[in-house]
Formats: C-alpha cells, structure tokens, sequence
C-alpha cells in the first residue's frame, strides 16, 4: 500500500515550502511518482515477461541507454533554467565522425577521444555563444545547430564507415565490472551523476540555476551572471555530448555522419518524464535518471514480450502527455475544490508562477 | 505585398508608382530570402541552364517545394502564437497512408472526399495538439512531442509492412501529383491558394491579428479579453489540417506510401519559418515568409549538386541557413530598438 | 488531507493501468516466447527470430513469407522482428532481445557490416545460431551467409542490360541504396571494373543515393537527369531506387529517352514495363531465398551442418545445398524480367 501511496503525482508548485511534514514533502513529489512506477513496472516484467530476469537484460540495458542518461544529466540543468539543447544528438554524431576520422588518420586512440570531446566542447561554446552573447532563442538556435552539425558529420565522412578501432578499447566499452552484469560505462556515468546532483542540489550555483529558471530578471537584479551561467551550461551540454559520442563509437566500433539520430528528442522526453518543467525552475535529478530508466526498461520488457516498436513509441508519448497533464489536471483539481469549499484560508489551491516552490 | 508574395516569379519590384510600397519591400524582412532564393536559382541555372529552362526543371523548381510551404504555414501559424507543433511530420504520414487506404478500400471513392477525409483527419489530430496544450496549460513542445511520438507509432502499427503502391491509387489522383495547367504544377496551385488565403487572413481579419497579440504576451491578451484558449486550439487545429491535406498530396505525388513517409518534416517546417523570418519567441513573422522559407530550403537541397557541393552538405547549409536567419532577426531588432530610442530622445 | 487521498487514488489508478498493459504484454508474450521446442529436430530449438533491414519493405516482406513457409515445413516457430527504418545500430537491440528470449537462430539482413557483429558476436556466444542473407556482415560474426546471387552475377547482369539498351555508348548513372549498404557497393565497384574493361564507351558520371527511402530516391532521380542533361541511362541496384526512378521518368519528359534497369520486384514494376519505361529488370526470388534461408537456418540448429566448406543440406523444395568458401550457400543466378515474363511472376 505504502508503494501506492508514493505514486501520488502532488504538484510541487501549489504548496508552499514546509507547509507539510518532512516524510511528505520527500515522498509525494513528481520524481517519486517516477521513480514507483519505475519500480512497478520493473516488478511486473520480473513477474510476467519471460527472460526479463536475465543478467543479460541489465547488462544490454544500461549499454544501450548510456549515452542518453550521460546527455540527461546537463539537458536536465539547461531545461531547470528555461532554456532547450537539441543539437546534442548530432553533436554525438559529429563527436564520433571525429573519432572515427582522427583514429584512421593515425592518431593514437585516447588523444583522438580526447580531440572529440574538445569538438564536443567547442559545438556547446558556439550554442552558449549564440543563446548567451547574441541573445537569441535557444531553441531556435539548437534547431540551427542540429542542422549544422549533423551536416558537418555526414559532409566530413561522406558515404563511408569508420569501423576500424584498437581492441582493449571496444572491449573496455563493452565490459562489464568484474563479477557484475553492469557495464563498466556505468562508473563514469555515477560519478558524474553525482557531481552534477551536487552542483544542482548542493551548491550557490545549482541555486542559481532554479533562481533563473524561475525569473530571469530576478536573478540578474539578485546579482546572478544569466549570460555566464547559461553559457557554462550549453558547454557542459556539448562536452558531455562529445564523451557520450566516444562511448557510442566504441560501443558500435562504428563512426558514421549519422549515429545518434533522433537521439535528442529520446534525452528530452526522458527528462521531461522525469519531473523538469519546461518553464524551468523546477526538476531533480533522481526524477530524471528513474524517467530514462523508465523508458529503457519499458522498452526492453516490451521487446521480450514480443511487442514490436511502434507500440513503445505510442507508449513513450502517452507516458510523456500523461506526466505534464497530470499535474495541470491535479492542480486545477485542488483549484476547483478550495473553490468549492470557499475557505479563504490562504487561497492554497491557486497556484501563479511567481509564487511556484523548486522542492 | 503581393509583389513579394509570389515566390516562383520575381518580385516585380515597383509596378506601383507608390513609393511606399517600394519602399515597404525594400525593407520588408522577406525580402532577403526572396533575393537569397534567386540568387541560388540564377546560380544553378548558370551552372546548368536545365535548372531553370527544361519543362522538367521548371515543373520541379515550383512541385518540390509545395508540400513543405503547406506543412511550414500550418506551422508558422501555430509559431506565431508562441507555440510549436513537433507532430506535423507524423500527421503527413499518417494522412498519406488514410489516402492510400481509402483508395483500396473504398471502391470508386470520388477524389474531393479523400481529400476532405485528410483535412478532416489532420484537423482531428490537430484538435488533440490543441486542447491539450490550451487546457492543460502546458507547453507544446512537451505535448507536440509526446503526439508525433503516438501518431508516428500508430500510424507504424497500422501500416505494418503494407505499404501503399503507386498502382493502388488511381490514375487521375496520381495525375494531380504530377499535372500542370499552364506549365504550372496543379500541387503548387493549390499550395498557393492555401498560402494566399491564409496571409489574408492573418493580415486582415480580426481573429488573425489576435494571433500576434497572443503571441506576443499570452497574459496581456487574455486580460484584454481575447480568447485565447480557443485562438490557440484553432492555430493547432489549421496545423493539422494543413499537414493532412499535405499528407493526401503526398500520396499523389510519391505514389508511394510506407510508415516512414514524413519523417522530419516537423524540423524541415519548423527551419522554414525560422529562415522566413517566423519568431519562435511568437508574435512575429507571417506567412509569406514561412512560404519562401520552404522554397529556399528545398531549392537549396536540389541546387547543391548542381552546383558541384557534395550533397552531404546540404544540411550543414540548412544549418547555416536558420543561424544566419535569426542572426539577422537579432539584429534588425537591435537596430530598430535604438533608432526608437533616438527617435524618443529627438521628440523631447 | 482531502487532496492527498484523492491524488493517492488516481495514483493507484495509473499503477493499474500500467500493470495491467505490461501483464497483457506479458502473457501474449509468453505464448509467443522463445522456449517452444520443435518436434521434427527431436529436442532441437527450432524457434528462429527473422530481422530483416526494416520492416514495411516488399521485397522483405516476400523474403519472410518464403521462410515462415519453411519453418512450417519443417515444425519450426519464425517471428519476424525488426526496426522501421534501416539505420545501422537501430538492429542491435533486436539482436540483442533475441540472445536473451534464447532463439535457436537469428536470420538477418545486415544494415551496416560492422555495427552489429559484436552483438551477433554476443548472441553466438549465448548459443544462437546466426545466418545472415541478403546483406553481409563480416564472415567471423556469423555462421552462414545466404548469397542472392554472386556480385559478379548480379554485377555483370546489369551492366549488361544497360549496355544494350543505350547502344553501348553514353553517360550513365547509378543510384543505390545508402552509402554504406554492403551488397550495393560490391556490386558498384565490380560494375566500374567491368565498364572499364568492357564498356569503353560509357561513362559513369555519378552514383547517387536515394537511402533506401522512396522519397530520397524520387527526387535524386530528378536530379540526377537535371544535372546531366546528356545522361543516356540510370542503373538503380536496388528495390526502392528503382520503382522510385522508374515512377519519375513515367511522367517525365526523359520517358523512353533515359533508359533504367537495376533490381528490382515484378509487382512494383509491372505498370513501368508495360507503359515502355522500363525494358528489363533483373532479380532473384526474395521468396526462395527466405525459404533457404529458414532451411540453412534450422540444418545448424540440428547440427546437421557447421557452416564448414563442403557441408551439404537440404532444402525442402529447393533441393540440397552445398557450404561454399566463406560458409557461403549460393542461391543461384540473378533473373531477368521482360514484358514478355513478368506476368508469370507474383512478389
């Protein structure tokens, strides 16, 4: 029952900060939702789906969603402050273009991967510049971007595939850590998870982060650099890109123009399932790492049943639409109800963006 | 206006002695893209004079195009009110296969009623963009993007691995993909007509100017009392409608329908607007612009090769394209906020 | 408090509801699973999984239908699994779910020849038989490959036809399938060598290429005949190319003048022979090839063959087989449709 109850999709945004105990305000948020359907779905493939408890699920899994979880992490801070990065997915592709095209030329593998990240890094400085400097739209801007860098990749490697890579490294992408089935990806997967928790959740800058999403002009009169801030986090974007396009590569032992495609929209619906508003200032971390969990777990567990792709596409947006529904639908509920009952204690159920809690 | 509005022929700059309206298309902002479309045109035609100059050349200059000018001004209208609509691609699939049944199916179904079918059909879907995003007042790229995933997989599972076959459909349908009434392309006419009628309407209308206000401050707009709610389901529901109907003219023009037909339409459209001069930010922007925006982008795409450029850059040149498009956008903006600067401090 | 239970009760409502989707999908996936055995092979897992490059693809879609005729033949299951559009690394976790549903052998059509052997490799591992048809992947990720016809074959075929429908003199075209598409670039690069040595007087001014997506291939058609306004004759090796080219020239003003040959099936191309777009065509039967491949398939999970060279089997219909070099099985010689045939044939 109690796992019932913690699949409560309470909208943080109509109640103000304390206003209820302590074990209430940590387990009735949007990401716990998430993360007990997670759980639930989990335990009704275990339960129904045949070799869904296979080691081999959790191994294929995680190796398949890697590079999305890696992008969800810096996606999630960007959409925190209201802004959008869709070009990451081609940044992959252009990431592992130069991978591929670096190695082939001669260069030794790690300086080549080292090379591709820094072209990562460069493709979000050049979105940062335009969002940040220019001051343009950044979903205009990464619309552009995608184009572009998605270009570039296919336009550097043409009609060819690079699929010639040292052995120990598609084998180290491709291992597992002794005596588990988890990839070995999953290390540098945690520690950044738990460098970015601790710079969203821990820190000034993580604070400011919610402080921009929630009104930009607050926060630059409050003394926040909008400008440096956004820019740091469309850099991150494309860095964490980059890697993720190095990992894509090994895994494959393939480069080409076009890996990855279609890649950013998968990362945005995960993290929008995962409990980040896309008005910003609202989101956490372990919702967004259970939101892509739920998608991949879905639909490995689909797939073992026999249920052909179409089916978990109509699923992931159905998903998508019921997760931001939800909480409009919840909080027009409680609207209508404080109506109804006509206290005047505080008017709760009204809930106007400037008076929105980030927890 | 209308001088600018015709992109297949060349702006005939100045018939009118006026010298507003000379002056309104110097400085209009579809200007540039009209002259950046010609330039590539010219370009190519030097190039290869079969570009521009061969019937074949000439039809598919003007019938390429035609589809994406319906599908981007569907979009731009739903851009304008500060909304975006990531579905129209699936919709144009899902249409396309409806048409192609309805051919099988339906023995002897008369043309018109397949195409009403589609416009309906994508009107349905647009009315579910629609409400969801105007009731539940959420944003609509979440909802847009969580429908292009439902439509596209419904119309996968519905296809299977039929496809529609040009055989299926029947000649005099397949005609209008391809036929011309006075060397021009029956599709283009109707995409035309479409664009003409919905530029009037933004332009003239009092509905249609109540888009840009929503656009522009969706607060201030429903505090004045315009209805947005409904404003906004209509520019949804004009969207799909537009994409179906693009989805029925698809099938006449490819003949050939699988589940995969439309597939990254929505960035195509959504990239024709910005490059038309389309504000995502909403509010600005109108559908001439849309219009030539699709013209470029797809001219562009044929003229390439012509041009020698490997054609695996093409969408690095579309990248190019948007960036320098909303580059442009800023700065006008800029320049024209201070020259009402400077214009308030000469009053004083 | 009044708020809490009724958002508790819709909570449980949506865990219901995603339980009870996931318990449908669960038992029609169990009727469905990989653990039937089947009868004929004695206790032999006779279950084979069918991934073709993509679904919703006619010639694929014949292919299928020939092997899931074999399967009931010889008391087999056969599913047929597979992406929707044809990239690369969109196979793999098809692959991937087969290993683990433990498919007695696994039937593809290769997307890309590298990106999908480690997960083949996997699958080997975990004791399912791989067969590839169609499409290669490197030989060392598979145990068998069922070769349409030789690239000389088929190579030479086209060549051939294009030759004496343009006079053996003339710019031509090609245009394939996606750039990195195996079968297709062995085929170009042994049609430039033969056009070197044979064909002097043709000029191979560009390969094109239309991804396999209809719509690609239409409008490249288009451009192809802009760009070269002397361009005598297109040769498009493969299915989609071809309907989509031989559907462009149909109203086009290059009917009749630009010749087109290529792969292609009878179904699709029948309007095009018969209005005079197109003289001929060549193909093998997808449908036979299937059916072989579904055969060869079920001998390595009896153990009857090893994929080793010289290893013989039997076919069904189509009678007894022998492992070539590279465990190779060849189908036979690529066909040629006219006017005069193509009626005889349905797929």
């Amino acid at each position: 029952m109690t796992a019932a109850a913690t699949t409560t999709a309470v909208p943080a945004r109509t109640y103000k900060a304390y206003g209820r105990p302590a074990w209430r305000r940590f387990l009735l948020t949007r990401e716990m939702a998430i993360i007990a359907l997670l759980v639930l779905v989990v335990v009704v493939s275990l339960a129904v789906v045949p070799h869904f408890d296979s080691p081999l699920t959790v191994t294929y899994l995680l190796r398949d969603i890697a590079p999305i979880l890696l992008i969800a992490l810096p996606m999630t801070l960007i959409i925190i402050t209201e802004e959008i990065d869709l070009s990451v997915a081609s940044i992959v592709g252009l990431s592992s273009v130069m991978t591929g095209l670096l190695t082939h030329g001669g260069w030794p593998f790690p300086l080549a991967a080292l090379a591709a990240i820094v072209v990562g890094l460069i493709a979000g400085v050049f979105n940062g510049f335009l969002v940040t400097v220019v001051g343009l739209p950044s979903l205009a801007v990464t619309i552009g971007t995608l184009a572009l860098y998605r270009g570039i990749a296919v336009g550097l490697l043409g009609t060819t595939a690079i699929t010639d890579f040292p052995q120990d490294w598609t084998e180290l992408a491709k291992a597992n850590i002794p005596g588990t089935p988890v990839p070995a990806i999953m290390i540098p997967f945690v520690i950044l998870a738990i460098i970015f928790a601790v710079l969203l959740h821990f820190t000034p800058f993580g604070r400011t982060l919610y402080a921009i999403g929630l009104n930009k002009e607050a926060a630059a009169f409050s003394g926040i650099d909008v400008g440096r801030t956004k820019f740091v986090l469309f850099t991150l974007s494309g860095t964490v890109a980059g890697f993720a396009g190095v990992y894509f590569t090994l895994l494959y032992s393939n480069a080409r123009g076009d890996n990855a495609t279609g890649m950013e929209l998968q990362v945005i619906a995960a993290v929008l399932l995962g409990g980040v508003s896309i008005f910003g200032g609202r989101g956490a971390l372990h919702g967004v790492i259970a939101g892509v969990l739920l998608i991949g777990v879905l639909g490995s567990s689909l797939r073992l049943a026999g249920i052909t792709s179409d089916i978990i596409n109509v699923i992931t947006g159905v998903l998508l639409i019921l997760s931001v529904v939800s909480a409009s639908l919840l909080a027009w509920l409680q609207k209508r109800r404080s109506a109804a009952i006509g206290r005047k204690k505080g008017q709760a159920g009204v809930s106007s963006p400037s008076e929105r809690a980030t927890r | 206006m209308t001088a600018v509005a015709t992109p297949p022929t060349a702006p005939a700059a100045g018939t009118s002695a006026a010298s507003r309206i000379v002056k309104h298309i110097a400085t209009a902002r579809e200007t540039g893209i009209v002259i950046a479309l010609l330039l590539v045109i010219l370009f190519a035609t030097l190039r290869n004079p079969a570009f521009l100059f061969s019937s074949d050349g000439f039809r598919d200059l003007l019938l390429t195009p035609s589809l994406l000018l319906l599908v981007a001004v569907g979009q731009a209208i739903v851009i304008i009110t500060r909304n975006v609509d990531l579905s129209v691609g699936s919709i144009v699939g899902l249409t396309a296969y409806l048409t192609g049944r309805l051919f099988i199916d339906v023995q002897g179904i008369p043309v018109i009623a397949v195409f009403a079918a589609g416009i309906v059909f994508g009107g349905i879907l647009g009315v579910i963009n629609g409400a969801l995003v105007a009731f539940a007042r959420v944003p609509a790229l979440v909802i847009t993007l969580g429908t292009m995933y439902i439509y596209r997989g419904i119309n996968v599972a519905w296809t299977g691995s039929n496809r529609i076959n040009a055989s299926d459909l029947p000649a005099d349908f397949r005609g209008l993909g391809t036929g011309q009434i006075l060397f021009i392309p029956i599709l283009t006419i109707i995409a035309v007509v479409v664009l003409v009628v919905a530029a009037w309407y933004l332009r003239n209308l009092r509905s249609g100017r109540e888009l840009y206000a929503i656009g522009s401050d969706p607060a201030a707009a429903h505090l004045y009392g315009l209805n947005v709610t409904r404003r906004v389901i209509a520019a949804f529901v004009v969207s799909g409608a537009l994409s179906g109907l693009a989805g029925v003219l698809f099938a006449a023009r490819y003949g050939t329908v699988s589940s995969g037909a439309g597939l990254g339409w929505e960035l195509q459209a959504i990239g024709a607007a910005v490059i038309g001069g389309v504000a995502i930010s909403g509010g600005v922007g109108t559908v001439w612009g849309a219009a030539i925006g699709a013209y470029l982008l797809l001219t562009i795409n044929r003229a390439l090769p012509i041009l020698g450029i490997d054609d695996f850059w093409q969408r690095a040149v579309v990248g190019v394209l948007i960036l320098g498009a909303i580059v442009l956008d800023r700065v006008l903006a800029v320049r024209q906020h201070r020259r009402l600067i400077a214009q308030r401090e000469q009053a004083r | 408090m009044f708020e809490f239970t009724r958002s508790r009760r819709a909570g449980v409502i949506a865990a219901l509801a995603v339980g009870v989707t996931l318990l449908a999908a669960g038992c029609s996936g169990t009727s469905g699973g990989g653990d039937s055995t089947g009868g004929s092979g004695g206790d032999a897992n006779l279950s084979i999984t069918m991934l073709p490059k993509n679904l919703g693809n006619p010639y694929f879609d014949t292919s299928t239908k020939g092997a899931k005729a074999a399967a009931a033949e010889f008391k087999g299951t056969l599913d047929e699994v597979g992406p929707s559009e044809a990239s690369p690394t969109s196979q793999v976790s098809y692959i991937q779910t087969a290993a683990q549903q433990g498919a007695g052998a696994l039937i593809v059509s290769a997307n890309d020849p590298e990106a999908i052997c480690d997960a083949l490799n996997e699958a080997k591992s975990a004791g399912v038989k791989v067969v590839t048809f169609d499409s290669d992947t490197n030989k060392d990720c598979r145990d068998l490959f069922i070769n349409q016809a030789t690239a000389d074959g088929i190579a030479k075929v086209q060549v051939d036809e294009i030759a004496t429908q343009i006079g053996d003199a003339g710019e031509i075209a090609i245009l394939s399938a996606s750039a990195n598409a195996t079968n297709q670039n062995a085929w170009i690069e042994t049609m430039k060598t033969l056009l070197a040595s044979d064909h002097p007087n043709i000029k191979l001014v560009e390969v094109a290429y239309g991804d396999d997506d209809d719509q690609t291939s239409f409008d490249k058609t288009a451009a192809l005949l802009q760009t070269y306004p002397d361009l005598k004759g297109i040769i498009s090796p493969t299915t989609v190319g071809i309907a989509a080219a031989a559907r462009y020239l149909s109203t086009s003003e290059y009917k009749g003048k630009v010749a087109l040959t290529g792969l292609g099936t009878p179904n699709q191309m029948r309007e095009y022979v018969n209005d005079g777009t197109v003289t001929s065509f060549a193909l093998w039967n997808p449908e036979d090839l299937g059916y072989l491949a579904a055969y060869a398939a079920a001998a390595l999970i009896k153990g009857d063959i090893t994929g080793k060279d010289g290893d013989t089997f039997d076919a069904g219909k189509l009678g007894s087989f022998t492992v070539g070099k590279d465990a190779t099985v060849l189908l036979g010689d690529p066909y040629v449709f006219t006017k005069d045939n193509i009626g005889d044939f349905d797929f």
